[in-house]
């Protein structure tokens, strides 16, 4: 620390701007995503998840193919097998959505930042927007890359896609946005509850838990319940061949989003009114 | 200019700030005074919106904070010192804080030199000191350049030169005419780098007023007196409608009655003084005596605990 403070008086600024709105809260955003190390490593982890486990699981179900039933080459999916990392790459993007607020609160930052940009509603609309901007790029890159990695792997042993076969270009770009709603809903859950710890168990929860302890129950009951799982319904955007009981792919990221809008209605209100 | 008026904010059961009215006013350092947990953080978060009060608003040039168009512009504060990213360099903290408010960049490197912390200003704030933490935080307060300063307990956490640079610091910053509010529970230190005192216990206004009247009033200050015929004057003293106590043979403690008074009285009688001296009341005794009853955690000797089970 330098000892030998400057003197105080300072240069006038120039002249103050009438008002400040959602795009300076956006660029404040922007710096704090960017200024921290974490959310490198996360996005790169997630990355590294989508591609990596993509080949991985192309590899795997290409061998399988050889000894699976005719109803299962039937409904051989060659595009969602190698984007079956975003599974787990959904959870670095869940993880560092919730940290982007709850970081705020462990550290004390929310203070300075509300102080910065008082209209609550603009500072969290505004940390959504841009995580989800910069998810959607990271997720876009990652499927397409798990794709075009993916499919040479299964076209050793199996059936492949090509971008151009009906549907896959918008699974393949689907992936990306499901990944973009996934971070703006994880930011929501960060809100809501807080606390790091609790917000990620929860984002896993969503993610992993509930649809896991689903598989534990009756056969019909699945059949009912599954589809409308947040991220099962997100699911059906970058999936090609439709399973039965599932929704058609826009409508079921529509159940997504209404869930994502549901959760960021409930979190701005809380967020409005808690104190700081 | 801030105004408070009739604020009330209450935890649970806990009434932290209790229809507390006061305004501070430009161009001169407000001191704002209370013993822990009387309800000054919670008084300056409710100022900056961060906290909602259950009745009464804080305005700041008549308007409420959340209502400012460009806030770091016209309001700069500084809360907790350790309300900072460690993982993010100290630059890049003043960095979202500025496009926040549109401040031009140039104006961190500005800050950053005027609070010592240039050669810093890439280093992540992991690695800070709490006084160094405390300079980052008045840097972001003064970013913006605004009229109105809030610091709460600037002085923690710095050396001496540290505190001697925040009290000058803040000096100046009146100087040019703006509001400067910082609170302290160090009643010394408000007395060294305040003009004016809000004092406050239990969320309540205990005074207002400038250091030198808070020290006036907070205690009556006895004269001790020597003199070789004490018990007659004591008897004159006394019927002059002052209180005497006999201290020792030879030496009274007079209240009631100032120093020129108990002299003329002494020398209308020929008796002669050989001590004539206004005991000092400090600042911390006034504080005592007025923040009495409204202190919220008394310490308890030893011996107060005895018998309790762990």
């Amino acid at each position: 620390m330098t000892r030998e403070a400057a003197p105080v008086r300072a240069p006038r600024l120039p002249p103050d701007p009438l008002a400040v709105g959602f795009p300076d809260a956006m660029r404040a955003e922007w710096v704090k995503l960017r200024s921290l190390r974490s959310t490198y490593w996360s996005l790169l982890a997630g990355a590294v998840l989508v591609v990596g486990l993509g080949a991985v699981f192309a590899a795997a179900y290409g061998s399988y193919y050889q000894s699976a039933s005719p109803s299962e080459r039937a409904t051989f999916d060659p595009t969602t097998i190698s984007l079956s990392g975003v599974w787990f790459g959904q959870l670095a993007v869940g993880v560092l959505g919730v940290l982007t607020i709850t970081a705020e609160y462990a550290s004390g930052t929310i203070r300075p930042s509300l102080a910065a940009v008082p209209r609550r509603g603009r500072m969290l609309a505004a940390k959504a927007a841009v995580f989800a901007a910069v998810t959607l790029l990271v997720g876009e890159a990652a499927s397409f890359a798990a794709f075009f990695v993916g499919q040479p792997i299964l076209a050793l042993k199996a059936p492949h896609a090509s971008i151009g076969d009906a549907d896959v270009l918008r699974a393949v770009t689907g992936a990306g946005l499901y990944l973009a709603a996934l971070a703006v809903f994880s930011v929501a859950i960060g809100t809501f509850i807080r606390h790091t710890a609790g917000a990620v168990t929860a984002m896993v929860a969503v993610v992993f838990a509930v649809p896991t302890v689903l598989g534990a129950l009756p056969a019909s009951w699945q059949r009912a319940i599954a589809q409308w799982l947040p991220t099962n319904a997100g699911s059906s955007l970058w999936t090609v061949q439709r399973p039965a009981h599932t929704f058609p792919a826009w409508t079921g990221f529509g159940v997504f989003l209404g869930y994502t809008a549901a959760m960021l209605v409930l979190t701005f209100a809380l967020f409005a009114r808690r104190d700081a | 200019m801030i105004e408070i008026c009739n604020l009330t904010k209450r935890f649970g059961p806990v009434t932290a700030v209790d229809d507390l009215s006061f305004a501070v006013l430009p161009g001169r350092v407000t001191g704002f005074l209370g013993p822990n947990g009387a309800g000054k953080t919670t008084t300056m978060l409710t100022i900056l919106g961060l906290e909602r009060p259950d009745r009464g608003d804080a305005r700041i040039a008549g308007r409420r904070y959340r209502d400012l168009p460009v806030p770091l512009r016209e309001v700069g504060s500084l809360l907790d010192a350790n309300s900072v990213h460690g993982g993010r360099r100290a630059s890049d903290h003043l960095r979202y804080l500025a496009e926040s408010n549109r401040i031009p960049a140039r104006r961190i490197d500005e800050v950053m030199g005027m609070v010592g912390l240039a050669d810093v200003a890439r280093r992540r704030v992991k690695g800070f000191s709490l006084g160094m933490r405390q300079r980052l935080g008045i840097a972001a307060a003064l970013l913006g350049d605004p009229p109105v300063l809030m610091f709460d307990e600037p002085i923690n956490g710095l050396d001496p030169e540290g505190i001697l640079w925040i009290r000058t610091l803040m000096r100046d910053l009146a100087t040019e005419g703006r509001t400067v509010l910082f609170s302290s529970h160090l009643i010394s230190e408000v007395a060294l780098a305040a003009d004016h005192l809000v004092v406050i216990g239990k969320g309540r206004l205990i005074a207002d007023t400038t250091v030198q009247e808070f020290i006036r009033s907070g205690s009556q200050r006895p004269v001790l007196v020597r003199a070789p015929r004490a018990g007659e004057l004591a008897e004159r003293l006394r019927r002059a409608g002052a209180e005497v106590v006999v201290v020792d043979d030879g030496a009274i403690r007079v209240t009631g009655m100032e120093s020129p008074a108990i002299g003329d009285v002494a020398a209308g009688e020929g008796i002669a003084l050989h001590e004539l001296n206004t005991e000092q009341a400090s600042l911390e005794e006034a504080f005592m005596e007025l923040t009495r009853g409204s202190v919220e955690f008394h310490a308890h000797g030893v011996g107060d605990r005895a018998g309790e089970g762990r």
